[in-house]
Order: C-alpha cells, then structure tokens, then sequence
C-alpha cells in the first residue's frame, strides 16, 4: 500500500483537497464512511471523512487546526502518508426517502458530496445549502449542480444570502416539507440544525467528529451519549439523529486537549516558521 | 528432606523503575537460571504439564538448562509453545504450571515461567532461529483475522505447515493487546517484534491497516480463501456508565494504554499524542489491565490509587502484577465502589464519589458478593479516572458477519477447536472466551490450526 498523493489543490484559506491512492478504501468505502491516516512513526491518527472516489484513489478536504492538519496541508503531491486505515465507520443510510435536505457548513461541504451523489441516485428529490463565514469558505459548489435546489449562505452576506444555516433552513422547512435531512459542519451549525429539526419533528443525521484514537471501537475514547445511551462514534456512528445526541458533553469532550493541542501547534510553527503555505 | 528456596529473579529497585518504562523484572542470569533447573525434581508424572494450557515438556526443557544445553532446551520449547519470551513475561503461571508443581506441597514451585523466559531471551540474543523452512508447500490459502496472541499463533502454525497465509490487522502494526495493552515494563515491544518478524520469514503476508467487514466484506473472504481465521479480541472496554462518564478525564484503560503504549503519548509534545496526567489518578478495578493503567500513570508522574470493590483476594491480576504496583507506590483502597463523577462547569473531572461495600455469600463466580454499605458514601478527589472493569467483543468485523452465530455476550459462538457456525470459518482467543489470557488465545489459534490442517492436507 503505498498511499500515495497524487493530487493536492487548496480550496479556501487553509482547506485542502488531496487525492490519495489506495485501491482498498477507493473500491470499498461508502457515503459516510472515514479514513484514519498517520503521517509518520508516532505520529497522532487523524481522522478524514472521504469525501469521493476514483478508480483506484479516493478523496479528502482536510482543514488544517492544530499540528496534525498543518502538517498535513504542507504535504505536496509526490508525497506518501504513511498510513491510511478504511474505510473506518457505518455508511451513510442513504435510501429512497422523499423530499432530502441536505445542509453543509465549512469543511463539512466536503462530507456531504458523497451523501448528495448517492441520495439523487435514489431517486430523491434533493435540495442543498451550503454554507460559510464568507465567500471564500465556500467550496465545491460546483459538484452540486444535480441537486434540485442549491442554496448558499454566507456568515457576512458576501455570498449568497446573509444567513446561518439553521435560519436558512427553518425558512425552507417553512415553504416545503422534507421527509429527511443531513446536516454536515461544525458542532455549533449541526447542534442549531437538530433544534429545528426537532422543533419540526424531521429526522436529521449529523456526522459526529469525536476525537478519535484507534477508531475501531477499542478505546471508547470517541463515546457519545445518544438518547440516553454511550455510543462509540467510530463503529456505531459517525452519522446519529442529531435530535437524540447530547450536545453539551459532546461540545466539551470536543476542548478536552485544548491546552495540549496549544503546545504542540506553536512549538511545530516555531520549527517551520510562519504558515504562509495555508 | 529440606527443600532448597526458590531462587529469585533480578528485580529493578521500586524507586527507580517507577520513574521509567524500562523493564521491571530483569529475570535470571545464567548462573541463577542452572541453579534453579537443579531443584526441579524430574517427576515422571509431571503435574506442572497438565497445569499449561498448551502441554509444553516442562521437564524436558528444564532438564536441559540444568545440563547447560540452552539451545536444546529452547529446542524442546518451541516445539509447544512459538511465542515463549512473551508467555515467560506475561502468563499467570502462579495458577497454571507452578500452582500444579508438586513442590508446591513441600515448599516453593519452580519458577517455570523465569526459565522460560530465560531460555527465550537467550536464543534472541544468540540469534537462535529454529528451522523454519516448511517441508513442502500446499496449493490451500488460509486468511487471519485480527494479529493478536491467537491470530499470531495460527499464522505461524499454518505457515510452518506450508500453507499460504495471509493476515489481516486493523492496526498499523501487529500484536493486538500485546503492544497497545500490556506496557513496555512488562512485556518490550522488541520482542513483539521479533516475533512478527519470525512470521515474514515463515512467508505470511501481513497487510496492516485493513479493517476487515469494511475494507474486505466476508463474503469476498469466503469466495477466496480455503479457511478463515477469526482472532479480533474482545477489544471493546465497559464503562460502569454512572452519572458523570463523558466528562474529560475519565478514561477506559484501553485507551490510557494505547495513548501511552502505541501513541507514546509519555513523550509528549515530542510524540503527538497527548494523555491527561494530573495529580492524582483513581484506577478502577483490580485485573492486570488495572495494575498495568496504574502503574504507567504512576510512571507518568501522578499520585495513584485503586479502586475495587472486593478484597484483594479477589483481585483476578497476576500476583507478582499486584505486589510490583504496590512496592511502586500505587494505593489500595479495596471494598470501594465508585457511584458518580462530578465534574467542573468545563466538563472536567473532579472527583469521584463512591460508597463503602462489604463482601456478602459467595456468588456463581465463586468469589464472595460485594455489597454496598448504606449512607457510607464519600468523596476521592480526582482529575483522571481510568475505567478497566472489562470489555465486549469487538463489532468491527461481527456486525458485517452475517450468518456467524454468537452467543448472548456477542462472543463467536465456537467449538473446543475454534469450528464456528460457518464451515471454512474459525475462531479464537477473547472473541471466543471474552478476556482471557495470552496463553489461552495462543492455545485456541493452535488448536484451530491443527483441525484446519486436518481438513485441508
Ligand atoms: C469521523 C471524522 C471525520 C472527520 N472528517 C474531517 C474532514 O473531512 N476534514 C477535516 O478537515 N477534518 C475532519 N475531521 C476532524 C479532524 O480529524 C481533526 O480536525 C484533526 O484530527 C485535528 O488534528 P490536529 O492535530 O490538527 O488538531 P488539534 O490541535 O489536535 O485539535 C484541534 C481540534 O480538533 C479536534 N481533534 C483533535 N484530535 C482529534 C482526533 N484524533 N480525532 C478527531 N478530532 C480531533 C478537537 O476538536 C480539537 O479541539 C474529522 C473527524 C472525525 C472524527
Ligand atoms: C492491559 C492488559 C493487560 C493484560 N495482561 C495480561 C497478562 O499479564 N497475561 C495474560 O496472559 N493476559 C493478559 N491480558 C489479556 C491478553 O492480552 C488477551 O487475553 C489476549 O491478548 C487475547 O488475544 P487475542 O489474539 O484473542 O486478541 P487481541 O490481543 O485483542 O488481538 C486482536 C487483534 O485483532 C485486531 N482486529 C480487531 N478487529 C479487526 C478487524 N475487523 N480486522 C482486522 N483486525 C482486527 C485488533 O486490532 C487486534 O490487534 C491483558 C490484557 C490487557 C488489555
Ligand atoms: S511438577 Fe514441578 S518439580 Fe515436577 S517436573 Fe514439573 S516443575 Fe519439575
Ligand atoms: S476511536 Fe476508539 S473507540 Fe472509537
């Protein structure tokens, strides 16, 4: 297994696309479903949502936050990661529903590209947002053009309407009737979505981005608790009905290495110098 | 007839080796190895044989080191037993061969697994290599599951016997419990090592970082290879799941160790990985998965204690684990159970509150009920707690299985020689038993291969 980057592409300000080859996670992995890579010896597992796939290689967007994803994001094409575990994680349960909206924000855009594709192939009818902070942040709008309807918000107005997406989505669940939605994104965004859809009594899946170790159900460290009961995000998620999950624990387990991640990240830009590159 | 004492290993100072993940037990030298050899009695009707799980010629090889003649001894163990300087470190052998040694009636057993060790570490460093080469080989694939003891074993087993075999590990490196589990103090992952090394050689193809049941769907298992070996563990931890559990700081131990173990996570921020630390760690629960936890965050700086909810009688760890933690400087507050976390307005924890237990009638374990004590709760002050009152099987690979029979635990439902449900599919190890022992899963995956290799020759 080589791993291979065979291509590299920046998106926005500190995204980047990579393609990777691995003919195991290209021919096998579903909507929904993640990678874990490791970069070198003692490196940390990051986890990535794959986010499409090709014959023989597959797709990330990966948003560099701390000493992992930098890293990350400065490897170029011709590079190798060291390893590449999937795919990890239940698919996505994409099936013949209705009406489908699917909302996502940020980075999480790249998550939901697999989940539209496999949707519309089910014949549903289905209507997207996008969202960002701002115009920039809005990535692969291209790859929607199969979507019914494709919307997009932005933080500031400098694209689209000026909205959230949870406003912008309360506001079409208004007009139309959805018989389910996906919400993709940071926690805050998934979090306001699963209130509204509670509030309307619509099932909506949101991909949980628990901090991960081993992702293979064996350190418990991912846990969630859904609708009252511990969940392994890993093998039982990383998609959950967004209007069981508790928010709260999730939120703060998410800030749990707050502290430790601050550590590595300066003591890993004072080894490479300003991040220009981003 | 006096009996001479047995002879003991050389231990690392308590106060040193606690600041350190160095190896605590340094064994016998050669002297002390010879010295031991000569107490044992040669009994015709060894019952130290029948107490190991694997039937290995206890008297033969230790005949042998009393001549001097380590090679023909490391000979004689490896015919039983492929993973020998691991079991020489790990097994309970207080309950296995040296519970069953007669001397056991008139003084002190031998001390059968520091001789095994000894004779392991001995051919590592004489790179002894046994004859690997297969007499002849056989047109028949064999697929393993999962690189832990019982994965480990059959792979090799079934090489040796000219199979083509082909293993399957979710891990980027292979071992199982062994490397992310069991710390480097008690077990060097060198010499995981060197046994995974010994596999290339045998002509096993290893591919790591495949998850099999996502990566390779069973169905496509069955179409390729002649026989399947399940030997994925029982990876997956319990919480006691009181009030409190998600909050940052309380842990499963699996985790804690595959932080510390596999991430290396002690040497943050040179490796990646972090691990909280503290001041003071409670370690829940009294196995060899509690010392091991308690003994690395002691390691780590912190103040620990255990918590169980039984006497130490009970305590199911190896005995030597259980006095090394305690000459370490780990606590012991036993008849304790904890009942809730509380935590800061951050989520973080804080302390523990738990309640005094007594012990009641025996139960069906045979050991004797804890019960709580009314109104005699308190609190521990705590900012890590570390969960290791076991686990489940793993679902990776189960959940994708269909057709695989398992029993009300989720544990693969399988005969005495790892026959399943399905035919052409095996299993063994804590996926069969739920957490058991090295030794036990190594046993399983031999079995499994003997049958395997009845079938397909
Ligand atoms: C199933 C899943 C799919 C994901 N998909 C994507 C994706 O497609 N694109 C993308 O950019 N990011 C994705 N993430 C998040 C990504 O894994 C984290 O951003 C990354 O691990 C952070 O590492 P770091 O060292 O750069 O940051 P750090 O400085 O270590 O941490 C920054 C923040 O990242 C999160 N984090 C840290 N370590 C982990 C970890 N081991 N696992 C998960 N989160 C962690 C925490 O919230 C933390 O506060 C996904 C996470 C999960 C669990
Ligand atoms: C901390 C700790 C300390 C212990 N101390 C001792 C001791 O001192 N003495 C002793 O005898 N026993 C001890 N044990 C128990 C012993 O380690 C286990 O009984 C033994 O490792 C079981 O072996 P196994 O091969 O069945 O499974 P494991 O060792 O669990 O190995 C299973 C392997 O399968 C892999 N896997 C799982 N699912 C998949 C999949 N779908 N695809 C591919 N690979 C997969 C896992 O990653 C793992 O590598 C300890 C256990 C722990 C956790
Ligand atoms: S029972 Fe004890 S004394 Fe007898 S052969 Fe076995 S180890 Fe030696
Ligand atoms: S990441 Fe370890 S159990 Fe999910």
């Amino acid at each position: 297994m080589k791993n291979k980057i065979l291509e590299k592409r920046k998106l926005a300000y500190g995204v980047h696309e990579f393609w990777i080859e691995n003919p195991i996670v290209s021919k096998n992995a579903k909507a929904g479903q993640f990678v874990i890579f490791r970069l070198y010896e003692n490196g940390e597992r990051i986890p990535l949502t794959i986010s499409a796939v090709n014959k023989d290689s597959f797709r990330v967007i990966v948003k560099a936050i701390g000493k992992s994803t930098y890293e990350l994001c400065r490897l170029n094409k011709g590079d190798f990661i060291l390893d590449v575990v999937g795919p990890l994680g239940m698919p996505s349960e994409v099936k013949y529903y209705g009406n489908a909206l699917v909302i996502g924000g940020g980075v999480g855009i790249a998550a939901i590209t697999p989940i539209v594709k496999e949707l519309i192939k089910e014949k549903n009818n289905v209507d997207v947002i996008l969202g960002g902070r701002s115009k920039e942040y809005i990535i692969l709008e291209n790859e929607f053009k199969n979507a019914n309807n494709l919307y997009i918000v932005t933080d500031d107005g400098s694209l689209g309407e000026k909205a959230y997406p949870h406003q912008f989505m309360e506001k079409m669940i208004q007009e139309k009737n959805y018989d389910i939605i996906w919400a993709i994104g940071p926690s805050k965004m998934m979090k306001a979505c699963s209130e509204v859809a509670k509030k309307h009594d619509i099932k909506i899946w949101v991909s949980l981005n628990s901090i991960m170790v081993d992702g293979t159900g064996m350190c418990g460290g991912c846990r969630v608790r859904i609708g009252n009961k511990l969940k392994y995000t890993c093998v039982d998620g990383p998609e959950f009905d967004g209007r069981l999950v508790d928010w709260e624990s999730f939120e703060k387990r998410l800030n749990q290495y707050r502290k430790e991640e601050k550590i590595a990240l300066s003591k890993y830009l004072q080894e490479v110098g300003e991040p220009t590159w981003l | 007839m006096a009996v001479k004492q047995r002879l003991k290993t050389i231990e690392r100072n308590p106060n040193e080796r606690n600041k350190d993940f160095n190896e605590v037990n340094l064994g016998y030298t050669q002297e002390l190895a010879i010295e031991e050899a000569k107490r044992c009695l040669q009994c015709p009707n060894p019952t130290c044989v029948q107490g190991c799980p694997v039937g290995i010629d206890i008297p033969g090889f230790i005949k042998k080191i009393a001549e001097k003649d380590f090679e023909g001894s490391y000979k004689v163990l490896k015919k039983y037993n492929s993973l020998p300087a691991i079991c020489g470190r790990v097994c309970p052998q207080e309950i296995q061969c040296e519970g069953s040694c007669v001397l056991n009636k008139v003084g002190q057993p031998i001390s059968i697994g520091a001789l095994e060790r000894f004779i392991a570490d001995w051919a590592i460093n004489n790179n002894i290599e046994e004859d690997i080469i297969p007499e002849k080989r056989i047109n028949k694939k064999i697929a393993i599951i999962g690189a832990g003891p019982a994965g480990l074993t059959t792979a090799s087993e079934l090489s040796k016997a000219g199979f083509s075999v082909d293993m399957y590990e979710v891990f980027h490196d292979v071992g199982g419990v062994l490397i992310y589990g069991i710390p480097e103090f008690r077990l060097p992952k060198s010499i995981v090592k060197k046994e995974a090394q010994l596999l290339k050689k045998l002509g096993v193809n290893i591919f790591t970082n495949i998850p099999v049941g996502l990566a390779i769907h069973p169905k496509e298992l069955l179409e390729k290879y002649d026989a399947i070996f399940i030997g994925v563990g029982a990876g997956t931890p319990k919480f006691m799941d009181i009030e409190g559990t998600e909050l940052n700081g309380v842990y499963s131990a699996n985790e804690f160790l595959t932080r510390i173990n596999l991430m290396k996570a002690y040497k943050f921020p040179q490796s990646d990985t972090p691990v909280k630390i503290g001041e003071k760690i409670v370690v829940i629960g009294g196995g060899n998965t509690a010392m091991d936890a308690a003994r690395s965050a002691l390691r780590l700086g912190a103040n620990v204690t255990i918590v169980y909810r039984r006497s130490e009688n009970e305590m199911p760890a190896r005995k030597e684990e259980i006095k090394h933690a305690k000459e370490e400087g780990v606590k012991f507050q036993t008849l304790t159970q904890p009942v809730r976390y509380i935590g800061d307005e951050n989520g973080n924890l804080i302390g523990i509150e738990c309640i005094k237990m007594e012990l009641g009638e025996p139960d069906e374990s045979g050991r004797r009920k804890p019960i709580p004590i009314p109104n005699s709760n308190f609190i521990i002050e705590a900012s890590v707690a570390i969960e290791a009152i076991g686990t489940n099987p793993n679902k990776l690979l189960l959940s994708q299985f269909d057709g695989l029979e398992l029993n009300k635990w989720g544990y693969i439902k399988a005969d005495e020689f790892g026959r399943t449900s399905i035919e052409k599919v095996f299993a063994g190890g804590d996926i069969v038993t739920g957490s058991a022992t090295v030794i036990l899963a190594m046993g399983a995956g031999k079995k499994a291969a003997s049958v395997i290799k009845q079938a397909l020759y």
